[in-house]
């Protein structure tokens, strides 16, 4: 039986489970190679180069090149790893939140706030 | 023989890594988190633990979906923290136990715990940000440590009930060492938060506090939530609260909880800390 059959819907949720782990693979592993400071910097310096070097499909590619979030959840991508992808340009996770839920920073963090009260 | 004394629960947010050693203590963002620790370092200071068995998650420095054990346990001499790709500061080495770590695997083993058994792990900001938030530097406190990671990234993840079984089985190898070893255990991790998708942002403070209500006297009643049950609550990366039920497991039945704070937001996420002490 495949895992995600028994998976409920959360709404705002993918669950990042061994479907979405073969779908991602090679998006996920380019992103974990930016562990490194040296591949962080190769990737900056011939983008393109460095996503074929990876094998990353066109749908994971276009992903790469928005910068979109959704779209690289959408092609695979772990938000762990994507993480690392986001520090290249130096967002934190309030930015990607932000980015995700159509917020500006501000008021992706007054909603965290809020929550709290 | 060795023994647990307390168990510890504290998030592991990336960010406080990067606060801490801008030492922004007193910052107005951050008093109400960091103030609530040095009530834990005083018991700290007068219990003088030995040895931290810590159950953390990792994001993605140690292990790549490669190969994505379930259950993994430090069995180093030492663990170094490493770069993780987005700027916190990389901070100095730990100190292992490598004769607790095999004695708690064999143990863990011959309990139906089939582990898997790393005599080298990087570790990252989900062991390194706990240990410096009670321990501080290093270099003056010598803690020795064994981490012990928990899949949270790929599902299926293990359930509420079998982290809970696992750190029962951890509690009796500890307890069957032949040291004189006191040993406190790190939950660590949640509480709710999530990070990716259009529920990024997500907080669930009275799923949280009922949490820390129950995981004192009632850890049964959490054993029986799914993964699922975590995820929709306490958000995609609450789902790490499973790495408290680890810890609570080992306490053995009875805790007396001697302090707690909790805090929105640290980053994305509802901070929990806890100090429950065994035996009560």
């Amino acid at each position: 039986m495949s895992t995600h059959t028994i998976q409920e819907e959360i709404p705002g949720t993918v669950i990042f489970d061994g479907r979405m782990a073969m779908k991602g693979y090679a998006l996920n592993k380019m992103c974990y190679s930016f562990n490194s400071a040296a591949n962080r910097e190769a990737f900056r310096k011939d983008e393109e180069a460095y996503m074929d070097e990876y094998g990353l499909n066109d749908q994971q590619k276009a992903a790469i090149r928005a910068r979109n979030v959704l779209q690289l959840i959408d092609a695979g991508g772990n938000i762990y790893y994507l993480a690392k992808f986001a520090g290249i340009f130096g967002l934190s996770v309030q930015d990607v939140g932000a980015q995700q839920t159509g917020m500006t920073v501000e008021e992706f963090k007054e909603y965290l706030r809020k929550q709290g009260e | 023989m060795a023994e647990i004394i307390a168990g510890l629960t504290s998030s592991h947010i990336p960010a406080v890594g990067n606060a801490y050693a801008r030492k922004l203590f007193d910052d107005p963002y951050w008093k109400p988190f960091f103030d609530g620790y040095p009530p834990v370092h005083q018991w700290l200071d007068e219990q003088q633990p030995d040895v931290a068995i810590v159950f953390y998650n990792d994001h993605g420095l140690n292990f790549f979906l490669d190969k994505m054990p379930t259950f993994s346990i430090g069995a180093a001499p030492t663990y170094e923290n490493k770069d993780e790709g987005w700027g916190i500061p990389t901070i100095g080495t730990f100190q292992g136990h490598p004769e607790l770590s095999w004695h708690i695997i064999d143990g863990v083993v011959a309990d139906g715990f089939d582990v898997c058994t790393c005599q080298e792990m990087a570790v990252d900001h989900g062991f390194t940000v706990p240990v410096q938030l009670f321990w501080g530097d290093r270099e003056e406190n010598p803690i020795k440590t064994i981490p012990i990671c928990i899949n949270t990234v790929q599902h299926p993840l293990p359930s509420p009930r079998r982290c809970w079984e696992f750190g029962k089985a951890i509690g009796r190898a500890v307890a069957s060492f032949p040291g004189a070893e006191k040993v406190v255990v790190l939950g660590t991790g949640g509480l709710s938060h999530q990070l990716d998708g259009t529920r990024a942002g997500f907080i669930n403070k009275e799923f949280d506090l009922m949490c820390m209500d129950k995981i004192v006297d009632e850890p049964e009643t959490l054993a029986k939530l799914s993964v699922m049950d975590l995820v929709r609550e306490a958000g995609a990366q609450g789902a790490e609260f499973i790495l408290w039920m680890a810890m609570r497991g080992a306490l053995g039945d009875k805790v007396k909880e001697l302090h707690r704070n909790y805090h929105i937001p640290i980053s994305n996420t509802a901070a929990g800390l806890m100090l429950l002490e065994c035996g009560a």
